[in-house]
């Protein structure tokens, strides 16, 4: 996102004030001290652990990142359910810490969580992770901060397309929701556009944290000749030791979960938090109206790749990289016209490619041709 | 263990009335005070032995759970769904079963309570018709789940402790099952739940309190429970039922009928709980209602002694500590894993200390 321009014409002016004497300075001098003495709180509201090599590992690295900026004290709280627990901790942080900027991070914090606490304390702003702000129905001391992965996971599909041997692929899903969805159908078409034979086994275990089963499943797609797993829950970390253990190749998402799979961590797709955290604290230190709506992929810094592991041929990374070169120029679309699901109906009309932050890709309700399962249901 | 009561070099007279009488009064509280001190001393132990001040932690757990206004609302809104889920457990105790699968029952309550609000909603119903309706419809759901446990231990001697929780795994199955399909509201795309209740139908909080009203109706159920228990012959009928089945049956007693009676109350307290956690809190039943309140619940029994009225503080303390491990994590950065540290103290601590109870210490010898 771009820096905010209010604030930098404001400094300007002022340096540019100098020539007014010293007096005028002194002023705006004091009141930036004040404001120095005064760090902005900022609370993150985690709904797992820190440390889960996944999805709230990613938000806790972008709130490490941030209390390393001046004037922010950070206050950060975990395994917050969504009930009524998190309207209270979302309470003490304003009560007791005196926060002024909230990053509930769970996508069940917003409604009616997080919108009840946003309308008893106008003054606190709360940033969401996920894509529900929308204007004209939520407050304006609310927004979301979202990206789109389904960049990062397309490229680690070309990634695992070039180093499968069985051209079977592995991907273990927590529900059969549309952001998911998305990720299953990207990172197929990203192995597909290597080899069009390449399918990938798609299992759903109902549940963001089901460790048993995700272990369960891994088992069972490896047994069934899969060679490259990846997934879509909040912690990967079991798949991720499962297929290290068995000797086949994995990619992560949320974080990075390299360490876990030394030998067989292909590349992953993570987010980049950091970028959409600064944005907003930039925005409340200098008294800018909140940005409501951040949104962004490879491009705009919301989403990364883990750097390439051991086994990621030349080649691999070769057509890879210039991908990504692609999406990070812009106007690449993943979702192009003619696109078929895995019953054979055409689910986007010919000539008509889908823009990444096009509405109708957040309503995804198929599986694209190539991946063996069904949505259940 | 009759040993212990004389200190020594005291001459062996007996004690004076008075004395004994000290002493009787002295029985519940004599356990108590020691599980505290137990407790305190163990978790600071473990704070200290982790690197922190204890004192300090204390005084933080003081603060966030009990410290002012805002902690003890911050408490009784997180006590008032476990009051309920507390007494799921107890009250199938009383005629002697152990269920531990209210979970389910209260997931249950949620949906019926959701699926019947939305329809009443539809049909323009007031709040006061709608809340209503929504409560029995959350007891029902749950009283009959867990009254089919209370069947199958009665009539083919299932184990009722493994089939609650095994009914309880199906009744999320269930739960799950509803929402993401038929009961799903089209609007909820990437988080599947049932058709949110209209503002005006949402549960309000008590004048004056940050609190809603599933707390005082947590506490009217405590109440009602404890006084059937207390003074009706039906109170009476079921702690015997409870206390020896054979007895209860020789003097004519329904025992089947009790028990089963018993457990239906108790699955009608965690559906109920559901209800609320619905109208009050969420607005529409999706999976953040499987929150293991229901399995709180198996503790704060446990730790109450199963008895009605005794939930009530033990939800409050749980209810506390959970207040003030949040407030832990936030100014100390301590894990969230502390108060669940502490609160496994506790209750072996509580546990431990029943065995003080009972002993030939407080009572008059014959």
């Amino acid at each position: 996102m771009s820096s905010h321009p209010t604030h930098d014409a404001l400094r300007r002016r002022l340096l540019a004030g100098t020539a007014l004497g010293a007096g005028s300075l002194a002023l705006p001098g004091a009141l930036r001290e004040a404001l120095a003495q005064t760090p902005l709180v900022v609370g993150v509201i985690y709904v797992g652990p820190r440390g889960d090599f996944g999805y709230n590992q990613a938000q806790a690295q972008a709130a490490a990142a941030i209390k390393k900026l001046p004037g922010v004290k950070v206050v950060e709280e975990e395994n917050v359910p969504e009930t009524a627990a998190v309207q209270k901790t979302m309470e003490a942080m304003i009560n007791q810490d005196k926060a002024s900027l909230i990053f509930p991070t769970s996508f069940g914090y917003f409604d009616p969580h997080m919108l009840k606490m946003a309308e008893k304390y106008p003054k606190v702003r709360f940033a969401h992770c996920g894509g529900m702000w929308t204007e004209g129905k939520h407050p304006k001391n609310t927004g979301s901060y979202f990206g789109y992965i389904d960049e990062c996971q397309y490229l680690a599909g070309i990634v695992a397309g070039y180093t499968s041997k069985t051209k079977k692929l592995g991907f273990i899903a927590a529900k059969p929701i549309p952001q998911v969805l998305r990720n299953i159908n990207a990172f197929t078409m990203g192995a597909r556009s290597v080899d069009p034979s390449i399918t990938t086994r798609v299992i759903f275990t109902g549940e963001w944290s089901m460790p048993v089963k995700e272990a369960e499943a891994s088992t069972s797609l490896i047994d069934q000749g899969v060679d490259v797993l990846t997934c879509h829950v909040d912690s990967p970390k079991v798949i991720m030791e499962t297929a290290e253990k068995r000797g086949v190749f994995c990619s992560g998402y949320h974080a990075s979960q390299a360490a876990l799979a030394p030998k067989g961590y292909l590349t992953g797709a993570e987010w980049d938090w950091a970028t959409p955290y600064n944005a907003q604290i930039k925005a409340a230190q200098s008294g800018a109206p909140m940005p409501n709506f951040l949104r962004g992929g490879l491009k705009d810094g919301y989403v990364k790749m883990s750097p390439y592991g051991a086994a990621v041929g030349a080649a691999a990374k070769a057509k890879a990289d210039e991908i990504k070169a692609l999406m990070v120029k812009g106007g690449y679309a993943i979702f192009k016209g003619g696109l078929k699901d895995n019953k054979g109906a055409v689910v986007i009309p010919a000539g008509k490619n889908l823009d990444q932050f096009d509405a109708e890709l957040e309503k995804m309700n198929y599986l694209v041709e190539g991946v063996i399962g069904s949505i259940p249901g | 263990m009759s040993s212990i009561p004389v200190p020594a070099g005291a001459p062996a007279a007996e004690p004076s009335a008075a004395a004994l009488k000290w002493r009787a009064l002295a029985e519940p509280l004599v356990p108590a005070a020691a599980a505290l001190a137990l407790t305190v001393l163990l978790f600071s132990a473990a704070v200290a032995l982790a690197g922190f001040n204890a004192f300090e932690v204390w005084g933080l757990i003081v603060l966030g759970g009990f410290g002012d206004a805002f902690a003890w609302q911050n408490t009784l809104q997180r006590a008032a769904p476990l009051i309920l889920t507390g007494l799921a457990v107890a009250l199938p105790a009383q005629a002697g079963r152990v269920i531990i699968g209210n979970e389910g029952a209260l997931v249950l309550g949620g949906l019926a309570a959701s699926a019947l609000g939305n329809v009443l909603a539809a049909a323009q119903a007031g709040a006061w018709l709608v809340w209503p309706a929504m409560a029995i419809a959350g007891a029902l759901a749950g009283g009959v789940w867990i009254g089919l446990v209370g069947l199958l231990r009665e009539k083919r001697e299932v184990n009722e402790t493994i089939a609650s929780l095994l009914m309880s795994f199906i009744a999320i199955a269930l739960f799950n099952q509803c929402v993401e399909t038929v009961l799903r509201d089209p609007a909820s795309l990437n988080k599947p739940s049932t058709k949110p209740l209209p503002d005006a139908l949402l549960l309000p909080t008590m004048p004056g309190l940050d609190v809603h009203y599933g707390l005082l109706l947590g506490l009217l159920v405590a109440l009602a429970a404890w006084a059937v228990m207390r003074f009706t012959p039906l109170g009476l009928a079921l702690r015997v039922a409870g206390g020896n089945a054979r007895t209860a049956l020789g003097v004519g007693l329904p025992v089947v009928k009790l028990t089963i009676g018993a457990c239906a109350a108790g699955g009608a307290c965690a559906g109920l709980a559901g209800a609320v956690e619905v109208a009050a809190v969420h607005g529409a039943a999706n999976a953040s209602l499987i929150a293991g309140y229901g399995y709180t619940g198996i503790l704060i029994a446990f730790a109450a002694r199963f008895s009605p009225a005794g939930v009530v503080p033990v939800a409050i303390l749980v209810g506390g500590i959970a207040a003030s491990g949040s407030l832990l994590q936030r100014r100390l950065g301590l894990p969230d894993a502390a108060v669940t540290v502490l609160l496994g103290f506790a209750f072996v601590a509580l546990i431990a200390c029943e065995t003080l109870r009972g002993r030939q210490f407080f009572k008059a010898r014959s």
